[in-house]
């Protein structure tokens, strides 16, 4: 039976994988900065106050939040995009590797990976044991 | 003090975290706990959530540098994630329902045996190396390039070894910090693999670790923009020069002159935490 492409090897997928990476880390730091440079122009005058907890503001807590205080540029929105982007970064590295596996024809580490997967969205999606 | 200059003193403490944590090994996570709580008053809680955010960035920079060169495991590393993953998640619930002060003198045990096991030289287990039926089944069993060509190894004890896995991730979720120093010993002593290996794919999963505990963190709050900002860049800029200078650098002395900080960061962690000041 013809196959349509050939199963990757391990080092192909070590590569794409270390690229993956690499690119995640340096968007979510340039978006962390970005945001950072705001943040220090509008804020930076004012005073610290982290002594005291008492938990973020509900539209810095969910994805859906973050993503519109973002796109309003509200600084510190942007800023937690950027940290949601790097948070965001190994789970698109388990998630290529669910891909992978099922390029290199094995179900068994197809499954585990899925497992890993479903582990990390449930906690992203606020999901708690 | 004002905004700008907290956020220009805690980028530079996370730099200097950074530098020496990547240039000794140790990780530049498990100084940004004590740096913020101890030194700038920051609430534990708000510390954890910006140390988690700094963990993910190191470990993954680093990983995309170390998968290049061979060394990493990526099934041995899938696998165990499930039991680091699942520890994260059970840890950063937890957090939630310990005192801070139950934290602080955990963290600052942690920190002990963390310093303690990296100064302890490591060799790899030369044994008779029979294939272990399990790590066959998983196909775990790999080589790893070395200068006198490909050297294979075989993996042991995948029980111990998830169940050490599980731990760590607990106490990853739990502290906000990479564990590397517990993921290492599940993978040099219990399963036996070589420490090259062990390393690089205990950083490649720090970073997906973490990252199921920050994703816990988010939801609940506790990861504050303003702080995480100069905490991640600072620490991600020093580990990055650190690896630069990873080659000609003193190590020995540097590891124990880190070591010593870290000793002298967990007694106060400690005491603080029994004093009930954190």
């Amino acid at each position: 039976m013809p196959q349509t492409h050939r199963p990757w090897t391990d080092e192909q997928v070590e590569q794409i994988v270390g690229n993956l990476l690499r690119t995640g880390v340096i968007v979510a730091a340039l978006v962390v900065l970005v945001g950072g440079v705001l943040y220090l122009v509008r804020h930076g005058a004012t005073s610290p106050d982290y002594q005291v907890f008492r938990g973020e503001p509900a539209d810095l807590r969910s994805v859906s939040g973050i993503v519109t205080d973002a796109l309003s540029l509200r600084s510190r929105g942007v800023i937690q995009l950027g940290l949601l982007l790097l948070i965001a970064t190994p789970v698109a590295r388990v998630a290529f590797s669910v891909f992978a596996f099922a390029r290199q024809h094995d179900r068994p580490y197809v499954l585990v990976t899925l497992i890993v997967l479903a582990l990390l969205i449930s906690s992203l999606a606020g999901g708690r044991l | 003090m004002n905004i700008l200059e907290f956020t220009i003193l805690i980028w530079l403490g996370s730099l200097v975290a950074g530098f020496l944590g990547s240039l000794t090994g140790l990780g530049g996570g498990v100084v940004i706990v004590p740096l913020l709580a101890l030194m700038f008053g920051v609430d534990i809680r708000y510390a954890i959530g910006a140390s988690l955010v700094s963990v993910i960035a190191t470990s993954s920079g680093a990983a995309a540098a170390y998968v290049k060169e061979g060394y990493s495991n990526i099934r041995i590393g899938m696998f165990l994630e499930i039991a680091t993953t699942l520890g994260a998640l059970v840890g950063a619930s937890l957090a939630a329902r310990v005192s801070t002060s139950v934290i602080a003198v955990i963290f600052g045990v942690v920190l002990i045996y963390s310093a303690y096991l990296s100064s302890r030289p490591r060799l790899d287990i030369i044994s008779d190396d029979q294939p272990d039926l399990l790590a066959t089944r998983l196909r775990m069993d790999a080589s790893y390039p070395t200068p006198e060509g490909l050297q294979i190894y075989h993996v042991h004890a995948i029980p111990a070894g998830f169940s050490l896995m599980f731990i760590a991730g607990t106490l990853s979720g739990l502290l906000g910090i990479g564990s590397g120093a517990v993921k290492v010993l599940a993978m040099d002593q219990a399963m036996r693999i070589p420490f090259k290996v062990s390393t690089t794919t205990s950083n490649f999963m720090i970073g997906v670790t973490a990252a199921a505990s920050a994703g816990v963190y988010l939801n609940r709050g506790y990861i504050d923009p303003g702080l995480a900002m100069p905490v991640m860049l600072g620490v991600l800029l020093g580990s990055v020069l650190g690896t630069r200078v990873l080659v000609s650098a003193p190590s020995r002395l540097l590891r124990m002159l880190f070591g010593g900080v870290i000793l002298v960061l967990a007694i106060e962690m400690i005491y603080n935490g029994l004093t009930g000041r954190l």
